[in-house]
């Protein structure tokens, strides 16, 4: 029961930085723009909390700086790929670049340091229930806001005027337009709120997970976040589903080489991505089903004088 | 306020003047960029942009390095340009060498003139067969294909990694990683250097795929495809033959990349053979605007650049950071300067958006603008 | 009209700008150049960190007498050769290939400059100009095995491992052959990661281990993720590569440190006297190139004793951890009753010693 609790609680812990970063791009896809910069604003997120918390000691500002950076890197794309209307994919992948490179300039000097231990929330009583209490009173705040982003962006996008006019602007930017909605400003917002997620995704890692910095230490999970949200079919509470299936193979993995299962290391590395190749299929076979919730203007151009 | 009015059709004049200015704008910025770093600037800028140029083992690196990239971004424009989102040519790469060099080991140490060519139809029939899976998904079970290919490279990666690790290694390599050098290698180009063959079939492939879009009918198709998917299915053509022939063609020309390297400049399987140029060459790809010509420029301007960039780091000691932050801005500044061509900038007085007659995004599109619907 | 001279204007300038730049010239060298290649960032706090250590003991050793350059974050793939080949055509006189990968591309290059003088960390393969060299790790292994033995409480120590290569495997066997002389009960349990350097994925690895029993961490990984988990834990760990206690200040127990300083300077004197020439070298403990980390304080004084008697044993040449009798993990034998193990079987080694519990990956 015990392990169980504590595999449970590893798999929502390394599943947390996916799901910030998933949710934001959701976020972004859903209003049409394609960000596929994800890795580089998150390791510009991770260097920027780092470098913050050493230097202020506040956790606060180096989430509130993390946001920042990695919202102003969205906003980079957007000038390329809104402003400027580069291509989205090639813009996405320039960026990650830049970004990788940028994080490991900004972050020389930082590598030998280690940021103070992550808050934890401990509610007096409930946090000593056995097995739940655990699981769900004893983990830092991050986990439970990404659960709340989950929530809030799920209830914006399906229940709010502001959602619908994301939604549509991403099905249909001409028409939106015509009802006379900013198209380009309204995803400049949408893609600088998954900057800032994907920047706090990377700071969970740098300032929560494992806390501290080194060059490159997302280590792809920008790109998982990626597969995550086209494996949700851009539904939020799909994204949470896949972010902690994902974290949960990764860490079954481990535990069952602990163990002493007897498979191929790098064979058993692999099932995560072809665990989400699978359900993927699965999902898509449903034509009808996925085109209700692709966004229909996704990675699409728009023009208009605004 | 600065407005960008779309123009009636692309501009000749920017389509060349473009590229310049960005480089312009990025020497401009990388002197900014190294001047904080406290490094000479100007010799930074001469280091990246001409050093390489000014020996024939430099000119020679640059046609290794712009081999695979071209290579690869070709096969991708294809595919690009008919709306497939083929963006696992890394895992297509990984396969390729993989399949290739299989076919090099099982034969060891029997060689002779047709173990290479055996050996690069390998390459590309790796290539192909794992494109085959996403082209598979997307048109039997409407998977998308950007996830699926990209999924697969981590797979396959870790396929050849295991591999190298077990069954290829080197029997008398004292069980390192990596399989045993080949027996045989790719012919090389320049007495002295390490520039290979692999860049001659480069330039055919650009060739040939110059032939296929603009001169043949099925390229007509694949750009039907990717502009205008409604049209091409109205219009008769098959869209799943389309779709796999873009993703057979861009996984073969990415395995052939792979076996090229493998049985070029390293002649051998290992681990890390896998460097990233799947990625690079998806940017090499719309940097060239989709366009063969342009690719095989793109694809030496980015080697040049990354080859400069290690120059640099040698000559003054700069972390490699500098030179990533540095590309970083080129790419920007790439992507930046394009709208030139179809968009003209206008200093216009503050005016009503929606008044705008041209409000509309009936603007022409080019090519290079179309994209990924999943 | 406009438009068009003013393409040709900016076409211009840029052309201008560029041909004036032709001008500018490196600096003559004069002084023997000495350059080291990395697989990783300086700034990783492990391998390629160690190995930076030892270029800065150069500049400290050998002042305005040489030169020094270094390219970091090279990957082992097709890129080497040419990083290697430029540093030998831009005139250095040594060149440091420090990882196993660039092994043939440092082969190769040095194949084409006579006069260059090449050193290969952790390779095979020797030349009239390429020397290798490398470390036991495995006898500091021998030593952190000893301490894990004692200071366990639950008998199980977790092992993060990267790939098996008989350096890593080396090392497993080794530390678990000391901790068992000292405490009959341990087991390990090792978590293959199959990567040199994924942070989050060790702390994963390590929150498995933990999980699962372990109560002292060993690790054959690059990045100090583990020790930050352990200290965050209140559990113990090794250090790897370089001293970590910054990151464990009260988890690091000990840490095998890569000291590449007397190597280097070693070899570099032989180059300016002229005396160089090839070699494999397999330093040790003795030499000074494997070293151990100050002792945490909470070793007991029992434990301090019997490490270091392990630690000088090794460097006076009485102790060899591999020493007979012992029996592969399949029971058949290996090593006969003080027979010790020869480098040849060490640097090819890929089976568990009997004991180790689950199947080394193939």
């Amino acid at each position: 029961m015990e392990l169980l609790a504590n595999i449970l609680i590893s798999a929502m812990i390394a599943a947390t930085p996916l799901l910030f970063a998933a949710i934001g791009e959701l976020v972004a896809e859903r209003s049409g723009v394609l960000n596929l910069s994800v890795e580089g604003m998150m390791i510009v997120g991770a260097i920027a909390g780092f470098s913050t918390v050493i230097a202020t000691k506040s956790v606060l500002l180096a989430l509130a700086a993390a946001i920042a950076s990695g919202a102003v890197m969205a906003a980079l794309f957007g000038v390329l790929a809104l402003t400027l209307r580069a291509n989205q994919v090639a813009s996405g992948l320039a960026l990650s670049m830049f970004g990788l490179g940028l994080s490991a300039l900004w972050g020389q000097g930082y590598s030998g340091l280690s940021a103070p231990a992550f808050p934890r929330l401990f509610v007096p009583g409930l946090s000593d229930i056995p097995f739940l209490g655990k699981l769900l009173f004893g983990q830092d705040g991050l986990i439970y806001l990404s659960l709340t982003m989950v929530a809030a962006v799920a209830w914006v996008l399906d229940r709010t005027r502001l959602g619908l006019i994301v939604r549509a602007i991403g099905e249909n930017h001409d028409a939106a337009h015509a009802i006379g909605y900013r198209v380009v400003a309204l995803r400049y917002l949408a893609l600088m709120f998954g900057g800032a997620m994907a920047g706090l995704g990377g700071a969970y890692l740098s300032l929560v997970q494992t806390p501290l910095w080194v060059e490159r230490m997302t280590a792809g999970r920008g790109w998982i976040a990626l597969a995550l949200v086209a494996f949700a079919a851009w539904r939020p509470w799909r994204v949470l589903l896949g972010a902690y299936l994902f974290g949960g193979i990764t860490i079954l993995q481990l535990h069952s080489q602990a163990l002493g299962v007897k498979i191929d290391a790098q064979l058993l590395s692999m099932l995560p991505y072809l665990a989400t190749i699978v359900v993927l299929v699965v999902i898509s076979r449903d034509v009808v089903k996925v085109k209700l919730t692709a966004p229909q203007c996704l990675g699409k151009p728009f023009h208009a004088a605004d | 306020m600065l407005r960008l009015e779309p123009r009636r059709e692309p501009s000749r004049i920017m389509f060349y003047v473009t590229p310049f200015l960005a480089i312009g704008l990025t020497l401009v910025a990388g002197i900014v960029l190294f001047a904080a770093l406290d490094k000479p600037p100007l010799p930074a800028m001469r280091l990246i942009f001409i050093e390489p140029l000014t020996s024939l083992r430099g000119v020679a690196e640059l046609l290794v390095k712009g081999t695979p990239l071209i290579l690869i971004a070709i096969g991708l424009a294809i595919s690009f340009r008919g709306g497939v989102w083929n963006i696992g040519a890394e895992g297509q790469f990984a396969i390729g060498a993989l399949a290739g060099g299989t076919v090099a080991l099982a034969f060891y140490p029997t060689t002779g003139w047709w173990l290479l060519p055996l050996m690069s139809l390998a390459g590309m029939a790796g290539g192909a067969a794992w494109a085959a899976i996403p082209a598979l998904l997307r048109t039997r079970f409407n998977a998308n294909e950007i996830l699926v290919s990209l999924m697969l490279v981590y797979v396959a990666v870790l396929l050849l990694s295991s591999l190298v690790h077990g069954a290829l290694r080197d029997p008398d390599g004292l069980n390192f990683p990596e399989s045993r050098l080949f027996q045989t290698s790719l012919p090389i180009l320049i007495e002295g250097t390490r520039a290979h063959v692999g860049f001659l079939v480069g330039l055919v492939a650009v060739l040939l795929s110059w032939i296929l879009l603009e001169r043949h009918v099925l390229g007509f198709k694949i750009k039907v495809l990717g502009q205008a998917p409604r049209a091409a299915r109205y219009g008769g053509f098959s869209e799943k033959g389309l779709i796999w022939f873009c993703f057979l063609v861009s996984g073969g020309c990415a395995g052939l990349a792979g076996l090229f390297e493998a049985a070029g400049p390293v002649g051998q399987l290992v681990p890390a053979l896998p460097s990233g140029y799947g990625f690079t060459a998806i940017v090499v790809a719309f940097l060239g605007r989709l366009n063969p010509l342009g690719v095989l420029l793109a694809g030496l301007l980015l080697a040049l650049t990354s080859i400069g960039g290690e120059t640099a780091q040698i000559a003054m000691s700069l972390p490699s950071a500098t030179t990533a932050v540095f590309q970083g801005m080129l790419l920007f500044f790439l992507l930046a300067a394009d709208v030139l061509v179809n968009y003209r900038p206008r200093w216009i007085a503050q005016r009503s958006a929606a008044a705008d007659p041209l409000a509309r995004s009936e603007a022409p599109v080019g090519t290079m603008q179309r994209l990924p619907i999943p | 009209m406009r438009a068009s001279r003013l393409a040709k204007l900016v076409a211009g300038s840029a052309v201008a700008g560029l041909m004036a730049l032709v001008g500018w010239a490196a600096h003559a060298q004069t002084k023997p150049k000495v350059s080291f290649v990395y697989v990783g960032p300086i700034g990783d706090h492990g391998w390629s960190y160690q190995h930076h250590q030892g270029l800065q003991a150069l500049k400290a050793e050998f002042g305005d007498k040489i030169d020094t350059n270094y390219v970091e974050n090279v990957p082992e793939g097709p890129d080497a050769e040419r990083v290697i080949d430029q540093l030998a055509a831009s005139g250095s006189s040594i060149i440091f290939t420090t990882s196993f990968g660039f092994m043939n591309p440092t082969i190769k290059v040095a194949a084409r400059y006579a006069n260059v003088k090449f050193e290969h960390a952790t390779g095979f393969k020797q030349a009239p100009n390429v020397a290798t060299y490398n470390a036991r790790f495995y006898e500091g292994r021998h030593v952190i095995g000893l301490i894990a033995g004692k200071m366990t409480k639950t008998n199980t120590v977790g092992y993060i491992a990267s790939f098996p290569i008989p350096e890593v495997v080396m090392g497993i066997n080794s530390a678990y052959l000391a901790a068992k002389s000292v405490n009959p009960n341990i087991k390990f349990k090792i978590v293959w990661v199959s990567t040199w350097f994924d942070p989050g994925k060790e702390t994963d690895a390590a929150k498995a281990l933990v999980d699962q029993g372990a109560d002292i961490l060993m690790q054959h990984t690059d990045s100090p993720a583990a020790m930050k988990f352990a200290e965050e834990k209140g559990i113990y760990a090794f250090g790897q590569a370089s001293d970590m206690a910054s990151f464990g200040p009260n988890a690091q127990l000990t840490s095998i440190v890569d000291n590449w300083r007397p190597y280097y300077i070693r070899r570099v004197k032989a180059l300016l006297e002229g005396t160089w020439q090839t070699s494999d070298t397999w330093d040790g403990i003795k030499q000074g190139t494997v070293s151990l980390a100050p002792w945490s304080r909470k070793l007991p004084a029992d434990v301090v004793k019997l490490a270091e008697t392990a630690r000088d044993g090794i460097a006076a040449g009485t102790l060899h951890p591999f020493t007979g009798p012992i029996n592969k993990q399949d029971g058949s034998p290996w090593l006969k009753e003080g027979e010790k193990a020869s480098d040849k079987d060490l640097l090819s080694m890929n089976f568990y010693v009997a004991g180790i519990e689950g199947a080394l990956p193939k």
